[in-house]
């Protein structure tokens, strides 16, 4: 008991954390998925949601922030998009991810110009972040209602991505980019979807994350984004079953880590952890069977 | 025409760069800060004492003649690697002494580069002690870490009757990791326990760090960390419901703290280098500049809370002033000489130099509280090493 | 003829930059802006043209730069610190457990030999993977890289994450600009052997290459550890210039920095990527300054400008030339005289002959 009751909030901050680096990683696989694209900027578009928060909060009432921040932060994702990577449709798939730094760097310093290098203290959103007893543990309410909201959007995810017209866009998209388009699947529309759907999971994603992590800097983005897509590669990309899980298994392997004591590598082992299964089975834990990675 | 564009935009700049212009009788104090990464708060902090300092003593008079003071202020962005360039920048502008930095990290990077351009510099509140070790351009005004950890550690042990401390330090800061190993030390010869934890940089997350410190019954943890972090680890510890104090070097003394800090159930305590109070006039003074404008307003954090750091530039303002006062000139090198003499009583205190390394002869640190409901600190003691 | 006078040209280039250079030294103070973005812009010009042999000549995508840089600024570091500097160093792990010194040189050839061991041994599981697989686990073997060299185990080598100096620097532009010019020099030479042929075969089309009896392991192998090798000089040139360094500096920015100074100079391009790395550093930590402070014209206060701006109008640069002028300066030629000559000719009647 006593050793539960230890590692109990290791194990809460873990499937915590995990949930968020979820519903950023459904962005990076879904992208990925269909256009073979690291999006390095997810994580940044991920970090300008929390600032949109931010500054919504100092003017307006949360109900009215929150929407707004879920708005603008799928416009930003649309507007990547088609300003930095449609332009680069044809061109070698290295262009994209140089194109992808770019929109990184830029949403980096944008937000260092913006916050003046200031950290920006996150609201306090009421109910997620009250503090509640779970055995032992005391933590924030967002501990308990982000894994569930994640497998609730999870779910719904794949409702429509199994059962609907775009969804089977989607799925044709990532089979085979030219074929679906000689078949008359729009695939830019397909493709802004796809984006769309990205945005708004970071985006919401960035609520339960800086709720619990209350600060926001211009680098805030990077780590989680680097992580979750980590966790993408990790399920098997182009899986978002297989993202989530990936995400939810280095959200709790970092804590652990961390509570053994490894402090300095908390951030190495997600990595090892990547080198250890592209090596080993380079498709992912549920990745589909042959792709170009070995 | 990309090209032509291009060269057109480089003969642009070299003009401008020529223009700048160069009124006589001014003389040019440099403030290497930063205002943007890690330290970004507390360096404008401490920038806005010197800017304040500035418009109080807009002039000073060196041998005789009447010199305006123009800061010319250069971000070092809080990293060792932008800190050469940075100071080289300053270098360039023809400054007769230089103000700065906060965060001893980039101090450290930047100090060859001034001691090659034969700029003497004067530390505001970089308080590793390897700052000033072994050169004679780079001085401060403000104590040094050992110090500073020796009295956190007394702290601990007398006032809580601490046996076991928590440190947490971040990973690859100088300042962060100095001042944890100084309080280790000093904490381990009187007699105590103490488990250390890093965290590495970008680091969001620190449940389990204080799930730690709780599991292995800390009775104090000791965080120096930047306010960035510290404002993450309050939280996390409010959260998680710790009922221990949690204890800080002067970092933390900023209101970014206090408003982190604001309605929870923790208990933070911080050394620092001034008392908002002790002095009437000045804090008055600042509260109203920096109330009157905007930027200086948000520079400050929103509020017009007078943080230890922003009095220290103020009182280095001055000590630089006495030191081109003493020089009879603005060369950079008869500065440096006069420095080693100059004297002056600041806000903060005497402040003199010891005669080896340039550092300031300080043996007071003030010890607050921060009031979680005025969100203001609180006066606890004044400490000494014994 | 052509080639012969070429060379001819190009050793005059070489000559009247040095002549440039020490002109410049004479002239200005020695910590001058100028100076110093030369010598920045020198160190990474190697970082640029390494990285440009594994991405842009053999087509392997690499994001580990900054890790073998640090491999290679830490070993310079370690082991140049003169031994009685060693205690102040090492002050928190009782002056370290290396009680010798080597001579600067000596500490540059180990810094590349350094990277080279660890990229050796970073190749042997990485190079079976391909592209964008490839680019992040080299980026997650750098930061595995940096967070070892940050443990406090081996403290006693490496300073913990605590920073390494007091070891001897240089002071003359000459220097970075010369080590610079001959580990360009080789890689100049190495792509123009047969193995470079060879490189260029496996970027455009592996299969055929393998076809051709290039044996593919064998030279990807062999180009990331040469890459890696400069890296890590370029590591221990960084090292000097700074005069300090700290594993928490060589981030994973670092090495998008460097891939994008390849990618502006054009992918393939030696010359491309050291004029590039030349503007890259003046634009960001010197003619851009000026945005960052309020200016006023007249009684026309400048909108925007604050701390920060700077960065900004950068990065928007940045991503105008990625997007628009997608080949970078060069694109994959080379800087010559004939080609300027080319190129003015062009300039005039570039509208007409526009192929």
């Amino acid at each position: 008991m006593d050793f539960i009751n230890k590692n109990l909030p290791y194990l809460l901050a873990g499937i915590s954390v995990g949930g968020q680096y979820a519903l950023i990683a459904i962005g990076y696989t879904m992208v990925y998925g269909i256009l073979r694209l690291i999006n390095f900027a997810h994580g940044d578009i991920f970090m300008v949601a929390a600032l949109v928060t931010v500054y919504a909060t100092t003017t307006m009432p949360l109900y009215v922030s929150i929407p707004l921040t879920l708005i603008v932060t799928v416009v930003l994702g649309l507007a990547v998009e088609r300003v930095a990577y449609k332009p680069l449709r044809n061109a070698p798939r290295m262009s994209v991810m140089i194109s992808a730094i770019g929109v990184s760097y830029l949403l980096q310093n944008l937000a260092l110009y913006v916050t003046g290098g200031l950290a920006q203290t996150y609201p306090a959103i009421p109910f997620i972040s009250d503090t509640i007893q779970i055995g032992s543990a005391t933590t924030k309410m967002v501990t308990v209602v982000t894994p569930i909201l994640t497998i609730i959007l999870v779910f719904a995810l794949m409702q429509l991505i199994n059962h609907t017209k775009i969804g089977m866009g989607m799925r044709a998209a990532a089979n085979d980019f030219e074929t679906s388009r000689l078949m008359g699947i729009k695939v830019d529309n397909v493709i802004s979807m796809t984006f769309l759907i990205g945005s708004l999971l970071a985006a919401i994603g960035s609520v339960l994350y800086f709720t619990n992590y209350a600060s926001v800097v211009p680098t805030s983005g990077a780590m989680p984004g680097l992580k979750a897509f980590v966790a993408a590669v990790f399920g098997g990309i182009g899986s978002i079953p297989g993202a989530v899980i990936g995400a939810f298994i280095i959200g709790i392997c970092e804590n652990i880590i961390k509570g053994l004591g490894w402090t300095t590598f908390s951030d190495a082992f997600t990595f090892a952890l990547l080198i250890v299964i592209l090596i080993v089975k380079p498709t992912g834990l549920f990745g589909e069977g042959a792709t170009d990675k070995v | 025409m990309k090209k032509l564009a291009a060269l057109a935009l480089c003969a642009t700049m070299c003009f401008a760069g020529a223009m700048s212009v160069s009124a006589e009788d001014v003389v040019k104090i440099g403030v290497f800060e930063p205002a943007s990464g890690d330290n970004g708060a507390g360096g404008k902090q401490e920038t806005l004492g010197i800017q304040y300092a500035n418009s109080v003593a807009p002039t000073v008079e060196i041998g005789g003649t009447e010199y305006t003071v123009q800061l010319e202020i250069v971000d070092n962005e809080s990293s060792s690697e932008k800190a050469p360039t940075a100071a080289a920048d300053l270098a360039g502008r023809g400054v007769s002494i230089v103000l700065g930095t906060y965060g001893s990290d980039a101090a450290m990077a930047a100090s060859d580069t001034f001691a090659q351009a034969g700029v003497p510099v004067l530390g505001v509140t970089c308080t590793n002690p390897q700052v000033t070790e072994g050169n004679t351009h780079y001085f401060r005004i403000c104590f040094l870490d050992p110090f500073q950890g020796t009295v956190l550690a007394n702290f601990a042990a007398d006032q809580f009757g601490a046996k076991k401390a928590y440190v947490l330090t971040k990973l690859g800061n100088d300042y962060s990791g100095g001042l944890g190993y100084y309080f280790t030390e000093a904490f381990e010869a009187l007699g105590g326990e103490v488990i250390s934890d890093q965290f590495p940089e970008g680091n969001a997350d620190f449940t389990s760090y204080i799930t730690t410190a709780v599991n292995e019954g800390a009775d104090v943890i000791f965080a120096p960390t930047s306010t960035e972090a510290a404002q993450l680890i309050i939280d996390t510890a409010a959260s998680q419901g710790v009922t221990v104090p949690l204890l800080a070097g002067d970092t933390w003394d900023s209101n970014v703290i206090l408003n982190a800090a604001e309605g929870k159930d923790v208990q933070i305590y911080v050394t620092t280098f001034y008392q908002e109070g002790g002095n009437e006039e000045f804090d008055n003074g600042i509260k109203e500049w920096i109330n009157a404008d905007d930027t200086n307003l948000a520079n400050n954090g929103g509020d017009d809370t007078v943080a230890a750091v922003t009095a220290m530039g103020y009182d280095a303002y001055f000590t630089a002033l006495e030191a081109l006062k003493n020089a009879g000139s603005t060369d950079p090198a008869a500065v440096n000489e006069a420095l080693w003499d100059t004297t002056y009583t600041g806000v903060t205190g005497e402040i003199a130099f010891e005669s080896e390394n340039g550092d300031a002869i300080r043996d007071t640190a003030y010890v607050k509280q921060a009031n979680t409901e005025t969100v203001a600190w609180d006066f606890v003691a004044e400490q000494g090493v014994n | 003829m052509g080639k012969k006078r070429n060379m001819i040209l190009g050793a005059l280039l070489l000559l009247a930059a040095i002549l440039a250079i020490v002109i410049l030294e004479k002239q200005l103070p020695p910590t001058h802006i100028a100076l110093m973005v030369l010598k920045k812009g020198c160190i990474y010009s190697l970082v640029a043209v390494s990285m440009n042999l594994l991405n842009g000549f053999t087509g392997l995508f690499s994001l580990g730069q900054a890790g073998f840089m640090l491999v290679g600024a830490y070993a310079y570091a370690v082991l140049t610190i003169p031994v009685e500097a060693r205690g102040s160093v090492y002050m928190y792990f009782d002056g370290g457990i290396i009680n010798f010194s080597v001579p600067m040189l000596v500490g540059l050839l180990a810094s590349g030999l350094a990277a080279l061991l660890f990229a050796w041994l970073i190749g042997l599981p990485v190079l079976r993977l391909k592209s964008d697989y490839l680019a992040i686990a080299t980026l997650g073997f750098a930061e595995i890289i940096r967070a070892f060299f940050q443990w406090d185990k081996l403290g006693v080598i490496t300073n913990g994450s605590n920073m390494l100096r007091k070891y001897p620097t240089f002071n003359s532009t000459l220097f970075p600009f010369i080590a610079s010019a001959i580990c360009i020099g080789i890689i100049v030479l190495m792509i123009h052997s047969s193995y470079g042929r060879a490189f260029r075969a496996i970027r455009d089309d592996e299969v055929a290459a393998e076809a051709m009896g290039i044996n593919l392991a064998k030279h990807k192998r062999m180009s990331f550890c040469v890459s890696s090798f400069f890296a890590g000089i370029g590591g221990g040139l960084l090292a000097m210039y700074q005069g300090s360094i700290q594993a928490a500096a060589f981030k994973s920015a670092m090495t998008y920095e460097i891939l994008l100074i390849v990618v502006i100079g054009g992918l393939g391009s030696v010359t491309g990527s050291c004029i590039a790395s030349f503007l890259f550093i003046a634009s960001s930590e010197w003619w851009l300054r000026f945005l960052d402070s309020e200016m006023t014209i007249g009684n026309f206060k400048v909108p925007f400008l604050r701390a920060g701006f700077r960065k900004v109008v950068f990065s928007v640069i940045i991503m105008l030339i990625v997007l628009f002028a997608r080949k970078g300066i060069m694109g994959d030629h080379e800087f010559s005289i004939d080609g300027i000559c080319r190129f003015f000719r062009n300039l005039g009647k570039k509208k007409e002959v526009k192929s």
